[in-house]
Order: structure tokens, then C-alpha cells, then sequence
């Protein structure tokens, strides 16, 4: 069975993260609960003439993928696979606004067409040229990961020797105050870096742009292989969660000893981090952990961020203070495990090797 | 040998019927849902001919024996309604173990709740629970709660092909042997959103659409859902299922031409076909009938027939289109359109175009105009393009 | 007239988004699509909005765009000729 190798990855997300020459070096601080993107020099990826239809998600999103796609020195993927939860909300909001504000009158088109969920797939093959094989999920805190089974599955056929796959969302005002009333953020606005120690109900919300070009090749850069992908949906209990997690591992012959590191979904909401303590304590206790949304926030999506954590820290060979959770030390990293869900309901497991 | 792909359950809600039964009976009898709008508000009632599910959302909560509450959008209503016909036909369950899969797709999801909603999300907290019924995922999340599943779900958003693409990979899943069955299929309910979407692109017909034909003017939307159970090989056999049709080959390609329309000569539509035909074993030849996407607009038809006449020369099988019947129904066209196919190969006949006066100049090949009963009908090409170039084709069959 | 070819540069910088581009770089007598200003089907549609919502003038069919819109001045001499009919 082929291996998937990721050769190339790039990431628009609220911390400096598009210069894969740098690895958190400086982090970015929010005092407020709705993290947006560090936002690269879009006209250096897109042309302006095409650049002055672009909302946000879209130039994130083929700034990202060039990024990915230039490290791995592709130029033609066999295919391209994005996910995202909520879609091109700014541009879905804009025509939606305008129907209601102008009683369904003299509406324009732009922000219409752009609005589909497949519209940054769609924008990058047609910058490209590119005619393959063309996916997109869109289902919630599942999104990305379906995009990388899909991906492995593409690869194994024999269809794809090189896919580009991604995970976007972006946010919004309107977008964050609308779920705030579901109750997913905090009350009062916390520093970013103090998101766990506030123990309130809760979270920040946050976007970003993660693309990966994974490969049936090795290539010149070694962000490791992805293993394997798992997804579930509400688990009754939190063995149940643990027993899941023990299965995956199995599936790839390795126990939890096995793992040098596992990236856990903490949100800082302690209505649903419990179950990280649970796992954390009763499988890896000893093994080095590490967060990550106190760095992009939380949206269906923000599991691609702990992937570009993981891809960076395996090829880095070393876990940046600011997102470990304990003093731990690794003798070398070959197993990440990432275990994240999404308000307690989508949760997921990715496992990535050297 | 690789897993077959056998069809074990189809269900199908449209404006020309309830359930797969009633919707061959229109397709019979020639009966177009598209009309003047009834359930809809909108400024453009009587304007806009559209094509809806001749229901009340409080019918649609009955017919599938719901109390009606609210936190339901017509999304979902129409996707238990569907869903919930395949499920019984095929006489499986959704066991929850790790083998069975629900796979689903649409384009606005729970738009249709979130437009008349939207200034209470800003505003107030009266309509918060149609906030978590916006995104896509919701609709597929409400089927599966309905049978009380828990195993392997996703849904696929790619415009107007999203639920061919929701078959594909439906059939890829079990062919690598990570599913032994899955229910695959998609829905859309009309909303505001996409009839004044579409309209500011200007290609509504006002006179309902007349997809091929040299005075067509545009598409006419509808709204539905559709769901086929597939089922591997080696599983149907073994639970004794009755078999309906087996899924032969597919593809996807992309036109990168533009946005949201074709390229003239139909470069991805022609990919997607010759890629599904190839992947099928089959040649031109074996193809009797082609459920084309067929919108009506001047630019699908003409690209699309383009493609086709490229394809299959002078060995033209019979084609139509069935939005004349359904309208466009954008997240659910594809798989309503594969349970036609269906239909076309087990009743050996074949669906007119209606509304098809006049052959397109540009075009050496007029599709059917009436009913033909008595077909040989084995082997069915379907097609879905979508906005973003977005194309894709599965073949269907009888079980040899 | 020129007054109005004037008028019609801004307005379609606004609509069209075309950030970076300054008034008196639109020539009005260039092609506004393809060669020119580069504009697509799309910017046709946003036109065709702009001459209801500013001028008041339908255009029923998307197809005499083409003509209209070949240019700012035939733009304006269009605008001219309709206006208030």
C-alpha cells in the first residue's frame, strides 16, 4: 500500500505561519475573542484584476496553496480537495444582506457565485488550468479530515501521485456574533495565550487556510507521512473515545507508548475539554502533549492548524514552548497523534510519521 | 476481481412526486412540476416559474411520521423523505457498526430558514435554533438521527454535480473496502438566496426551460432530494438483497474555464464522460441512453452537446433531459437524475425532453421527444456540471 | 457628454472594484472587455445593475450588453439616448 508523504504545506492562519522558514517565533497576541489572519502579500500570489473579487476566504486560500505547492515543486496536481465547515461566508453574508436590504431588487451576481462552498477549489484549478479530479467536504468539524481521506484513498487507487488538500474557513463579524448565541465563546474577551487557565464556559473563535500537498513520492522536504485519518460522531462516553483512540493506533501497529507526541483539541470551554484530561491521563501519561487554539481559535476547520503543527514539528524535530502543555522532551519524534473534536460532537484522529 | 457496486434501495421526493413510484408516473404521463410559485415568499411569485415539492414542511414532518417542532429546515425534511424510501426499499438498516456510511450533499443547505431568519440572528435570540441548521452538514446530521446512526458521515458541496459526486464516493468507499454499504444522495430546497442568485445571472427562463432547444432561455430551478442505497457486491449477496442496477463507472473533472460558465467546446464535461466510459470497460457503443445535465441555459446545452457529439460521433445513443419535469434541482439534480436511470433501465424506457421544439444549430443531434416504452435499455450515461467548472458523470446498468 | 463619460469611469471603478486603477487611465473610447480593461461576463451583469440602480434604464437582454458596454463612451451615448424613456 502506498505511503502518503506531505512534501509541501502552506498556511494562512492568525499567526505568522505563511513563511515556512520561520516556526512560531513570534506569536501573535489577541485580547479579543475573533481571531483573523496574518495576512501575506496576496498580490505576490494573485493578480490584482483577479484579486478585486476575492473576499478573504479565497485569497487565503490559493495564497495558501501556491505556498504548499511551490515547496513541493508541483505545478499540476492530479487533484484538489478542500474543506471548509461554513464556506465563503463574507461573500454568502454580502448577497444575503443585500436580498433582504433591498426587498430581492437589483442584486448583483458577484458575491452569489462566489459564495459556493466549492469556490477556492474551483478559483485554484481554474487559475491553474488544472482539469483533474476536483472535491469538496463541507461537513462541519469533519470537513478537513474527510479531505485527507479522500486524499490517502485517491492516492492508494493509483488515480493521484500528487494531491493538493486543504482545510479553510474564514470568519466574520456578523458570523461571530450569530454562533456566539449557540453559546461557543467566551463572555469577556481573554488573551489569547491565557485561554486555558480562564476555566470558563466557552472559547475564541478564530479562521485559517491549511494546504497540503501530499505525495505517493518522497519528496525533497520531510514533513513525514500521514498514516491515517479517523472520524466519529458524538461517542456516549469517554471510554468509548479511549477505546476508538486504542483501535486507530492498532490499525497502524502501535500503542500509545508509540506516540512522542500527542496535539490535543483544548478550547479552553470546560464543558467539553474534560475528555482531553481523560485521554491525556489514561493513554499518554508520560508522553510529551501539546495545544494549539489558543494560537488560531476554534472553527470546523481549526483541526488543519494542529496538522501544519504536527507536519512542522516532524520535520523540525522540536515542539515550540508555546504550545506545550507540560516539560516533557521528546528523544526524537516519529508518531504525532492529534486528537481534536469540535464542541464535543465531531471528533477526529490524525495520525502523522516520520 | 474489485467490489461491484449494486443499487439496493432508491427514494426520491421532486415536484413530480412523493416517492419513486409517483415520480415515474409523471415522468409517464408527461406531467411537469415547474409552475407558479406557492410555498415560497418571494417578490417573484408569478414572475419566476420554479418547480416545488407540492408539500407543506408540516406534510413532509407527517409523511415521515415527525411531530412537527421547530429545528427542522425543508432541507432536511426533504432529505428524511428520500432517504427514508431507500432505506426501506433496499430492507437494510443503518446498523451502526463501522461497515455502513451516509454520505449527503447540497449547495445552500439551510438557507431556506436562515434568509427569513437572518435579522433575528443579528438582533435577538428568537430564531436561534435555525442558526445550527445554516451550514450544510446539518441536513445529513438530521437523516442520520432519524434512523438513530452514529457510524461514518460526510456531505459534499460542489454546486450543482454535488450529489453525482456524493454516488462517487459512495462507490469509491466500498471499493476500497471501507464500507460494505452506504446511503448516498443530496437535497435542496428552494430558497430566496438562489432564485435571486440565479437571477442576477439572468438565465431564468421565464417560460419554464427547454433544455437543446435553439430558443432556450434558461434554466427553471426545483427543489428535492434523492437517495440510493449502494451496497457492495460480496454484502448484497449475502443479505439477499434484490438488485436494482449496479454503478459502472464514474468520474470528475474540472472545465477551468471559468467561474460559473462552460467552455464552449465542453473540454471537462467531455473528460468526465470519456474518463467514466473508460473506467467502466465499456465503449461508446454500449451506452443506450444519456440523462444529460441539460439545464436550459445557452450556454450548458451548447457545451455540453458538444461534448457529447465529440464522445460518441455518430453512434449517438438517445438523449434527454429531465429538468423540464423536476426543474434544476441543484445539490439533489444528480441523484435524482441517477434514480431516473434507474428507473429507465428496470422499465425498459425512455424519458422525453419536454419543452424540445427546435433543434440547436450548433448541434448534429436532437434529443427524444416522446416516451419510448419497449427500449433497450441497459447501460445509462449521466451527467452533473456545477459553478467552478465543477463536472462529473457516472454510468449505470442493469446487472449482467 | 463628456461630463457623463466622466461620471460613468468612477461609477464603474466602484462596482467593478478595480482598486487600482485611476479615472484617467480609462480611456473611453478602449474596449472596455477582453483586450483593454480586461472586464468579463461577470462585470457585463454588475453593468447591467449599474445602469438600472443609476440611470434607470432595463436591459432585458444580457446579449445587447455586448453593444452598450463596448466602451465608456458607448456607454454614455446609450445612457444619453434612453435616459427617461
Amino acid at each position: 500500500m502506498s505511503e502518503i508523504f506531505i512534501n509541501g504545506i502552506g498556511a494562512v492562519t492568525p499567526q505568522h505561519t505563511h513563511d515556512n522558514a520561520r516556526f512560531l517565533e513570534h506569536i501573535e497576541i489577541y485580547d479579543h475573542n475573533n481571531l483573523r489572519c496574518v495576512n501575506p502579500n496576496f498580490k505576490e500570489f494573485i493578480p490584482p484584476m483577479e484579486l478585486r473579487r476575492m473576499s478573504r476566504i479565497i485569497r487565503m486560500g490559493i495564497a495558501s496553496a501556491r505556498i504548499s505547492m511551490k515547496e513541493a515543486g508541483v505545478e499540476m496536481p492530479d487533484a484538489i480537495i478542500t474543506g471548509t465547515g461554513m464556506g465563503c461566508v463574507e461573500d454568502t453574508e454580502k448577497f444575503l444582506i443585500s436580498m433582504i436590504d433591498n426587498k430581492e431588487l437589483l442584486l448583483t451576481p458577484t458575491s452569489f457565485i462566489r459564495s459556493t462552498h466549492n469556490t477556492v477549489g474551483a478559483q485554484i484549478a481554474l487559475k491553474l488550468k488544472c482539469h483533474n479530479y476536483n472535491f469538496t467536504y463541507v461537513h462541519r468539524g469533519f470537513s478537513f479530515e474527510n479531505v485527507l481521506q479522500d486524499a490517502i484513498m485517491l492516492i492508494r487507487e493509483g488515480d493521484a501521485g500528487n494531491v493538493l488538500a486543504g482545510g479553510i474557513d474564514e470568519t466574520s463579524d456578523n458570523h461571530y456574533s450569530i454562533s456566539g448565541r449557540l453559546g461557543f465563546w467566551k463572555d469577556k474577551p481573554v488573551r489569547n495565550l491565557d485561554l486555558l487557565k480562564e476555566r470558563s464556559n466557552g472559547t475564541i473563535a478564530g479562521e485559517g487556510s491549511v494546504f497540503a500537498m501530499l505525495s505517493n513520492v518522497k519528496g525533497e522536504k520531510d514533513y513525514g507521512r500521514l498514516t491515517d485519518i479517523d472520524t466519529f460522531i458524538s461517542p456516549e462516553s469517554h471510554l468509548y473515545t479511549k477505546q476508538r483512540i486504542e483501535n486507530f493506533l492498532g490499525q497502524s501497529n502501535l500503542n500509545p507508548g508509540d506516540i512522542d507526541l500527542v496535539i490535543l483539541g483544548y478550547s479552553g470551554d470546560i464543558r467539553y475539554d474534560e475528555v482531553f484530561d481523560t485521554i491525556r491521563n489514561s493513554l499518554f501519561s508520560g508522553i510529551p502533549a501539546a495545544y494549539f487554539k489558543h494560537l488560531c481559535g476554534e472553527y470546523y476547520t481549526s483541526s488543519s492548524f494542529a496538522f501544519w503543527l504536527a507536519a512542522q514539528i516532524l520535520e523540525k524535530q522540536f515542539i515550540p514552548a508555546v504550545v506545550k502543555l507540560d516539560d516533557l522532551n521528546p528523544n526524537g519524534i516519529n508518531n504525532v497523534l492529534i486528537y481534536n473534536h469540535f464542541m464535543e460532537h465531531h471528533h477526529t484522529l490524525m495520525l502523522l510519521s516520520k | 476481481m474489485p467490489e461491484r457496486i449494486y443499487i439496493t434501495g432508491l427514494g426520491l421526493i421532486s415536484a413530480i412526486g412523493m416517492d419513486v413510484e409517483e415520480n415515474f408516473a409523471s415522468l409517464e404521463k408527461q406531467y411537469s412540476g415547474i409552475g407558479e410559485i406557492q410555498y415560497l415568499e418571494t417578490i417573484h411569485k408569478g414572475e419566476i416559474p420554479v418547480a416545488e415539492v407540492k408539500a407543506t414542511d408540516e406534510e413532509l414532518f407527517d409523511r415521515v411520521g415527525i411531530n412537527p417542532v421547530k429545528g427542522y429546515t425543508r432541507t432536511a425534511l426533504l432529505s428524511i423523505n428520500a432517504a427514508r424510501e431507500a432505506v426501506e426499499m433496499s430492507g437494510s438498516e443503518l446498523s451502526n457498526d463501522k461497515r455502513t456510511g451516509i454520505i449527503s450533499a447540497t449547495t445552500v443547505g439551510g438557507m431556506v430558514k436562515s434568509e427569513n431568519h437572518y435579522l433575528d440572528f443579528l438582533n435577538n435570540d428568537n430564531s436561534n435554533i435555525y442558526i445550527g441548521t445554516h451550514d450544510c452538514g446539518d441536513a445529513t446530521e438530521k437523516v442520520a438521527s432519524y434512523f438513530g446512526f452514529k457510524g461514518f458521515m460526510t456531505t459534499i458541496s460542489t454546486a450543482c454535480s454535488s450529489s453525482l459526486n456524493s454516488i462517487m464516493l459512495g462507490a469509491r468507499m466500498i471499493r476500497n473496502g471501507k464500507l460494505d454499504r452506504v446511503l448516498v444522495g443530496g437535497a435542496d430546497a428552494l430558497s430566496r438566496f438562489t432564485i435571486n442568485g440565479f437571477n442576477t445571472l439572468m438565465i431564468l427562463d421565464r417560460d419554464g426551460c427547454k433544455p437543446f432547444d435553439e430558443n432556450r432561455n434558461g434554466l427553471t430551478l426545483g427543489e428535492g432530494a434523492a437517495f440510493i442505497v449502494l451496497e457492495s457486491g460480496t454484502s448484497s449477496i449475502k443479505n439477499n438483497r434484490k438488485i436494482l442496477g449496479e454503478v459502472k463507472g464514474w468520474a470528475n473533472a474540472n472545465d477551468a474555464y471559468h467561474q460559473t460558465a462552460s467552455s464552449p467546446e465542453g473540454e471537462g464535461a467531455y473528460m468526465a464522460m470519456s474518463k467514466a466510459l473508460k473506467m467502466s470497460g465499456m465503449d461508446v457503443t454500449d451506452i443506450d441512453y444519456i440523462n444529460a445535465h441539460g439545464t436550459g441555459t445557452i450556454n450548458n446545452d451548447l457545451s455540453e452537446g458538444k461534448a457529447i457529439e465529440k464522445l460518441f460521433g455518430i453512434k449517438m445513443p438517445k438523449v434527454s433531459s429531465t429538468k423540464p419535469y423536476t426543474g434544476h434541482t441543484l445539490g439533489a439534480a444528480g441523484v435524482i437524475e441517477a434514480v431516473f436511470s434507474i428507473l429507465a433501465i428496470k422499465n425498459r424506457v425512455v424519458f422525453p425532453n419536454m419543452n424540445f421544439k427546435q433543434p440547436m444549430k450548433e448541434l448534429s443531434f436532437s434529443p427524444v421527444k416522446e416516451f419510448l416504452e419497449e427500449q433497450k435499455v441497459h447501460k445509462v450515461l449521466t451527467n452533473s456540471f456545477g459553478f467552478g467548472g465543477n463536472n462529473s458523470t457516472i454510468i449505470v446498468s442493469d446487472v449482467s | 457628454m463628456e461630463e457623463l463619460i466622466e461620471r460613468l469611469k468612477g461609477e464603474i471603478i466602484e462596482v467593478l472594484n478595480l482598486e487600482d486603477v485611476e479615472p484617467e487611465e480609462i480611456d473611453a473610447d478602449a474596449p472596455l472587455f477582453g483586450e483593454g480593461l480586461g472586464l468579463d461576463s461577470i462585470d457585463a451583469l454588475e453593468l447591467i445593475v449599474l445602469l438600472e440602480k443609476n440611470y434607470g434604464i432595463k436591459i432585458e437582454d444580457p446579449k445587447d450588453g455586448k453593444k452598450i458596454f463596448f466602451s465608456v463612451r458607448s456607454m454614455a451615448e446609450y445612457i444619453t439616448e434612453h435616459k427617461g424613456k
